[in-house]
């Protein structure tokens, strides 16, 4: 594995407008070529305020984000043409087909319709997706959405890609088929940056897994290390829950 | 829709338009007078061919009191009553005047006054109209000005008469010119000399293609909205291609579309609005023209549909509001009421709307025949309102992402 940085985060602080508590705290993280890292947190942690940072979406109030030492301020075009992104909405145009919102899609970085149609078909294939090629996004259930939107995401094969919930409310077959194509993305050099409730499929996929709570990281290490350095600890779940107590975390 | 809202606007508004309607408006005439007068009057208003005199309903002449209940029930739109003696009056009225003025002419006037004669005040006969509530003040003016004009002509013919019966006839007296000596023609001045003559079609084609054009306000808007909610613009978002892009990409189709829309209603104009018994569209100065006046407005429109979309969240933010935005321009734009007949503070708040920068740039092209320079004034202020509120949009947007 590549020790050098892809992801390097400098000290950065989130906070909205009107809010009255940081969503991002002085977060400082390092994530290395090839790791497929898991972002884990409750809700309203800062999970999906950290991912919108690295992708660009929205700008930190202080601090700095630099992706393979380009930062959005100098370079974000090199940084937009590098990076895939597959958000926690199906991100989808629901009257098209699934053929068409890929060619769509792909064509935002640039990709010919000769180029992305081999790339469409094979991703299609891999996730099962084939046969409704044509088929309008409307008619697809959510997991066969999620499996498009997964495919949106990779058409220019980014070499760093975030994922914010890629499984949230699918079956598990089609969870099936999300992990293992990531694992397959990973395998041929694609840095993974993932965001999930999904502990079990965490402690499965990451190489890399960060808790982060009220807008700080709070643990940072491989599953199984977390795991054994954590009392009584038998999963990431129980990890989880020993550093985030069991307090329900409803916010409005 | 656009079209079909064309369409319907210019037939509706055809007949007020057209100097001889095929429509005619049914008047009640009570007439109390059955004199000279009144027959005059009925003579004239048979001969107006848009209204109807109507003097008796199943072979029973017209009373005050029916014809009066017939209009306040809406039955129709306006009454007249022609008082008892009018015709009388009018003629003693008429008599007495030219005595007195050959009179005064034959210098025997200080002797009536010596003499004692008394003079015999007249009784002011008063011609009732009733109007139907619903008519609205121009109607009830153009017709009281017509009576009105009437009986002023028929008093000049008995005036003449008088004379003629006075002064005995001779030939010189016949001779007489009775004919109205000041004319009127009606010229509608052009830019560039040509005769132009408005019609229902040459106003609406631009009011309500502009209205529809400006109409794109609320489909954009809704787009943008509707890509924040389903998570696509978050997508393209993270694309290498910059907001500009995404918004030029859908002003360019929004914009195709208007073109397109604006290029079906000048065929509407010019093949299918004589079929529908309408005035073929003149489409007065340069086509190019039309078109930069469709494109700018286009642009307009589509600048103001990127801010809506890019200020509002939600669907529910931006579907009324568009609307209502969209109806307010027209309205204080001149596509219902034009500028002039409006108050003065509304005139004054009109040039704000570039709806109005529109029309009256349609205006110059379609009954003026303007040239280019004639409509640079309000291109500019198109296009510059084009670029201005692209600008706001994209900082609104930058400044979002900060906050």
């Amino acid at each position: 594995m590549d020790k050098t940085p892809l992801i390097d985060i400098k000290n950065i602080s989130k906070q909205y407008k009107g809010a009255t508590f940081l969503s991002l705290d002085k977060v400082n993280l390092q994530i290395r070529t090839g790791e497929v890292y898991g972002l884990l947190g409750p809700n309203g942690a800062g999970k999906t305020t950290l991912i919108s940072i690295l992708c660009g979406l929205i700008k930190p109030t202080s601090g700095e984000v630099l992706i393979s030492g380009n930062s959005f301020k100098t370079h974000a075009k090199e940084i937009q043409k590098s990076i895939g992104v597959v958000p926690q909405e199906y991100a989808l145009y629901p009257k098209l087909t699934a053929k068409e919102n890929l060619f769509y899609f792909g064509s935002m970085f640039g990709l010919t319709k000769s180029e992305l149609k081999p790339i469409i078909i094979s991703h299609l294939d891999q996730l099962g997706l084939l046969p409704f090629a044509d088929k309008k996004i409307k008619t697809f259930s959510g997991g066969m959405k999620r499996r498009v939107n997964l495919i949106a995401g990779i058409l220019h094969n980014p070499k760093l890609l975030f994922l914010d919930e890629p499984t949230v409310g699918v079956d598990v077959q089609s969870k099936q088929a999300i992990t293992a194509k990531l694992r397959e993305l990973n395998k041929s050099g694609t840095t993974i940056i993932y965001t999930s409730h999904h502990l079990r499929e965490a402690q499965d996929l990451c190489s890399l897994v960060g808790i982060i709570d009220s807008g700080k990281i709070i643990a940072e290490d491989t599953p199984s290390k977390l795991i054994a350095d954590t009392k009584e600890a038998r999963n990431l779940e129980d990890v989880f829950i020993e550093l985030t107590g069991r307090e329900l975390r409803d916010y409005a | 829709m656009p079209i079909v809202l064309v369409v319907t606007v210019t037939l509706i508004q055809d007949a007020t338009f057209k100097s001889v309607s095929s429509s005619s408006i049914n008047i009640l005439l009570v007439d109390q007078d059955k004199g000279k007068l009144s027959d005059e009057i009925k003579k004239s208003f048979s001969e107006i061919e848009f209204l109807q005199p109507i003097s008796e309903l199943d072979n029973v002449p017209l009373t005050e009191d029916k014809a009066r209940l017939l209009v306040a029930s809406g039955d129709y739109q306006l009454a007249v009553v022609i008082p008892e003696g009018l015709s009388d009056e009018l003629q003693n009225q008429i008599d007495k005047n030219i005595t007195k003025i050959l009179e005064e002419f034959e210098g025997t006037v200080d002797s009536l006054k010596i003499s004692g004669v008394e003079e015999k005040s007249p009784s002011n006969k008063v011609v009732k109209l009733y109007f139907d509530p619903i008519t609205q003040e121009t109607f009830r003016s153009s017709v009281i000005f017509a009576v009105d004009k009437l009986v002023a002509s028929i008093e000049t013919k008995s005036i003449y008469e008088a004379f003629e019966k006075e002064l005995g006839e001779s030939e010189s007296l016949k001779s007489f010119n009775r004919d109205n000596f000041v004319k009127y023609d009606q010229i509608n001045p052009s830019l560039s000399g040509e005769l132009v003559l408005p019609n229902s079609v040459q106003h609406n084609i631009p009011a309500w293609t502009l209205f529809a054009i400006f109409f794109m306000i609320l489909p954009l808007s809704l787009n943008l909205v509707h890509e924040k909610g389903q998570g696509t613009f978050v997508r393209l978002q993270t694309t290498p291609i910059n907001y500009a892009t995404i918004i030029a990409g859908k002003a360019f189709l929004f914009l195709l579309v208007s073109l397109l829309q604006f290029t079906l209603i000048l065929l509407l104009g010019l093949y299918v609005f004589p079929k529908l018994g309408l005035p073929v569209l003149d489409l007065g100065g340069h086509l190019g023209l039309l078109y930069l006046v469709a494109l700018s407005s286009g642009l307009a429109a589509i600048g103001l549909g990127v801010l809506l979309g890019t200020v509002f969240s939600s669907h529910e933010q931006a579907a009324p509001f568009g609307a209502v935005l969209v109806v307010l321009l027209a309205a204080i734009g001149g596509v219902w009421v034009p500028v002039f007949a409006m108050p003065d503070t509304m005139q004054i708040i009109a040039k704000i709307s570039p709806m109005n920068w529109g029309l009256e740039a349609f205006y110059d092209c379609f009954l003026r025949k303007g040239s280019l320079i004639d409509i640079l004034p309000e291109i500019g202020l198109l296009i510059g309102f084009f670029i201005s509120t692209i600008v706001i949009a994209i900082l609104y947007y930058e400044k979002k992402k900060a906050v």
